[in-house]
């Protein structure tokens, strides 16, 4: 799959036909999940319908990391094979992936509010999460502010690859900080046991947020390799 | 030349249709030209025609987009060239003679201090900073390089510039003794240094 | 060998020459004192946020040092000659950050010493507090080499070099401010030496992959 995509004129013939086909599917799993969950899905025991902001949430949790995984891979690639499309997907997956984490940060707070009785709580979890938002900013401000393309795909690569060994540090070094700082009787964001019915929504809206990614991604892509088209078309021109 | 050995006749470098590219914009294309012991190529070129690149690639800073560049009879590969820049890489509180250990602990030489203040007229500025030396003193000690460590292959981009008329002589004599001793000397430059070269190569597109 | 060696008294000399840790230290000195003038000169309450905000502070100062260590090079043509030295860059990059702690991680960590007690830090914890900062400063400085070397040729990157490093400096923080506020100190000096230790491990490797890309 991805040797043959490799091909840069193979690839965009693959997403002009894989966008629209994933940004479909996606509304459609909303369509079908988003009512599902707020609407058919039981309120929980404890926390009754707030309990609904995790259909939000952990979809949001789960494909920031993912989107930051597939970035550090798609960042080996390129620095091992010095590949462009590698270079573009990596870049392109960023904002997504940062958007996603601010989604899981915001709507936590949210969650928060009514569950905890306060607005932020650093528990292990969120404060993991706003590291990984911090390293993404980072990430996407070294991509800007470097002109070469070429070297900005390589440095930000490198940057990549630190943070997915810093990241789990992170996590680890939060968790052992929280358990140190915090009573054990607060509760944590996922401590709600999560029953079968509550299991399909989320699942479905999971499934929404990964299509969603996906579909993003391709389009930043498409939209970084016509900028380059055009640029190197215009720098023939200037050249002939 | 009591600081440098001879090298013998077996050191080659061999470029093979190289290109070069920075960014999206194409340097040059399909460049091939070979130097052994001994030779002296000047490379000619507009200003950005990409001459500072080619001696960049050839030095292993740069990597090229097609083609290759083959040292050949160098022991060590670590220790085939010296790569003279634009950019003297001298630091401007540090003096003279500090910059002289430092680059024989980092190339592994001697500072050669006697040599480099007679050959290259840095006597009397031996213990100041750099900051308050002219350009063209700044020049020479940037070459002072090539004494300190012995390196079979010199690739000098512009050496010539901001020398005057007694420097111009002083480089030249070094390059030919360099020659003499089976070196291997490329210079990038805007116009002709003095000694006839063995061969002479245009980059341009 | 020679190289590195050459390499760390160059560049000792040379952050010598600058002031050495003279103006790390005013800025340590001066961010620390602003602490008790924003929370009040109430003990208690330094007590439990003095030696935090030492650490923070400290962090901060390591940071104002990264800004031209690699960029310097980069522009005057010495990052070409450490590339074409016999030595691996890893082992200059190292060369480079060993000078950076013994000029101004130490004498920050030593500092450390009065501006505790300052903060009303109890007085026996003191030598644990100079320990975790010159452990901390390591750390600090090896993870920075690599927000150094990924902004080398960024004008006026300071703000950039920061949000880089600040996610890396998370976890020595962590450890590091605990262990100077007397919490489970034994497992967060081990697990903080760790941090060091990895620091060291990871950061030159990948300051020299980016600094070779910043030479091209």
């Amino acid at each position: 799959m991805f040797a043959f995509l490799a091909n840069p004129a193979r690839f965009m013939a693959f997403s002009a036909w894989a966008a629209p086909i994933l940004f479909a599917g996606a509304l459609i799993l909303f369509a079908v999940g988003v009512p599902w969950a707020l609407f058919y899905s039981p309120p929980d025991y404890q926390m009754g319908d707030t309990v609904r902001i995790m259909y939000v949430h952990v979809p949001a949790a789960w494909w920031s990391m993912g989107a930051y995984a597939f970035m550090a891979g798609a960042s080996f690639v390129g620095l091992v094979w010095r590949h462009v499309l590698a270079d573009v997907a990596a870049r392109a997956a960023a904002p997504v992936g940062a958007v996603f984490a601010a989604v899981c940060l915001i709507t936590g707070s949210l969650w928060g509010a009514p569950t905890w009785g306060t607005w932020w709580e650093w528990d292990g979890r969120m404060t993991s999460m706003l590291v990984l938002f911090i390293t993404y900013l980072g990430y996407i401000a070294l991509w800007s502010s470097i002109e070469d393309e070429e070297r900005a795909a390589r440095l930000a690569a490198i940057l990549c690859l630190v943070g997915a060994i810093n990241l789990p540090i992170v996590k680890f070094s939060v968790d052992w900080w929280s358990t140190l700082h915090q009573p054990a009787s607060i509760m944590r964001s996922g401590g709600a046991a999560i029953n079968g019915e509550m299991l399909g929504p989320l699942l479905t809206l999971g499934g929404a947020y990964l299509l969603l990614f996906g579909a993003l991604t391709l389009m930043n892509m498409r939209a970084a390799i016509f900028r380059r088209r055009v640029e190197s078309a215009e720098l023939r021109k200037a050249h002939a | 030349m009591n600081a440098r050995g001879p090298f013998q006749d077996k050191q080659s470098i061999r470029v093979e249709a190289l290109s070069l590219s920075r960014g999206q914009r194409i340097l040059f294309e399909n460049l091939s030209f070979a130097a052994a012991s001994g030779d002296y190529v000047e490379v000619l070129g507009s200003n950005g025609s990409g001459k500072t690149s080619l001696l960049r690639a050839m030095a292993g800073l740069l990597r090229p987009s097609g083609g290759e560049i083959a040292i050949e009879g160098a022991d060590e590969p670590s220790l085939a060239l010296h790569y003279v820049a634009h950019a003297n890489g001298l630091k401007r509180e540090t003096s003279v003679r500090e910059h002289l250990h430092y680059w024989a602990g980092l190339f592994g030489g001697s500072p050669s201090e006697d040599f480099v203040a007679q050959m290259l007229d840095l006597a009397r500025v031996m213990a100041l900073p750099v900051r308050v030396l002219s350009q063209g003193q700044a020049r020479r000690l940037a070459l002072a390089r090539l004494v300190v460590a012995p390196r079979p292959i010199w690739l000098l981009d512009e050496p010539g510039a901001a020398l005057d008329d007694a420097g111009k002589a002083v480089l030249n004599e070094l390059i030919a003794a360099h020659r003499a001793n089976g070196g291997i000397v490329v210079a990038a430059v805007h116009e002709p240094l003095g000694p006839s070269p063995s061969q002479t190569i245009r980059v341009s597109r | 060998m020679n190289a590195l060696v050459a390499t760390f008294r160059r560049e000792l000399a040379m952050l010598w020459a600058g002031g050495g840790a003279l103006t790390p230290l005013g800025y340590f000195f001066g961010a620390t004192m602003l602490v008790p003038l924003a929370m009040g000169p109430d003990r208690a309450l330094l007590e439990t946020a003095g030696p935090p905000l030492v650490w923070i502070a400290a962090a901060l100062s390591v940071l104002a040092m990264l800004e031209r260590l690699f960029q310097a090079d980069l522009e005057d043509g010495s990052l070409d000659q450490m590339l074409l030295s016999p030595a691996p860059l890893e082992g200059l990059v190292l060369a480079k950050g060993a000078a950076l702690w013994v000029a101004i991680g130490l004498p920050l960590a030593l500092a450390g010493a009065p501006v505790a007690i300052a903060l009303q830090a109890p007085v026996e914890r003191i030598p644990l507090i100079v320990a975790s900062l010159a452990l901390g400063t390591a750390a600090f400085v090896s993870v920075g080499l690599i927000g150094a070397a990924l902004t080398a040729s960024v004008k006026r990157g300071g703000v950039l070099l920061a949000l880089i490093v600040l996610p890396l400096f998370a976890p020595p923080i962590i450890f590091g401010a605990s262990v100077a506020s007397g919490e489970d100190v034994s497992a967060a000096f081990a697990i903080l030496g760790g941090c060091a230790l990895g620091g060291l491990a990871l950061g030159p490797i990948a300051a020299a992959a980016a600094l070779r890309l910043q030479a091209e």
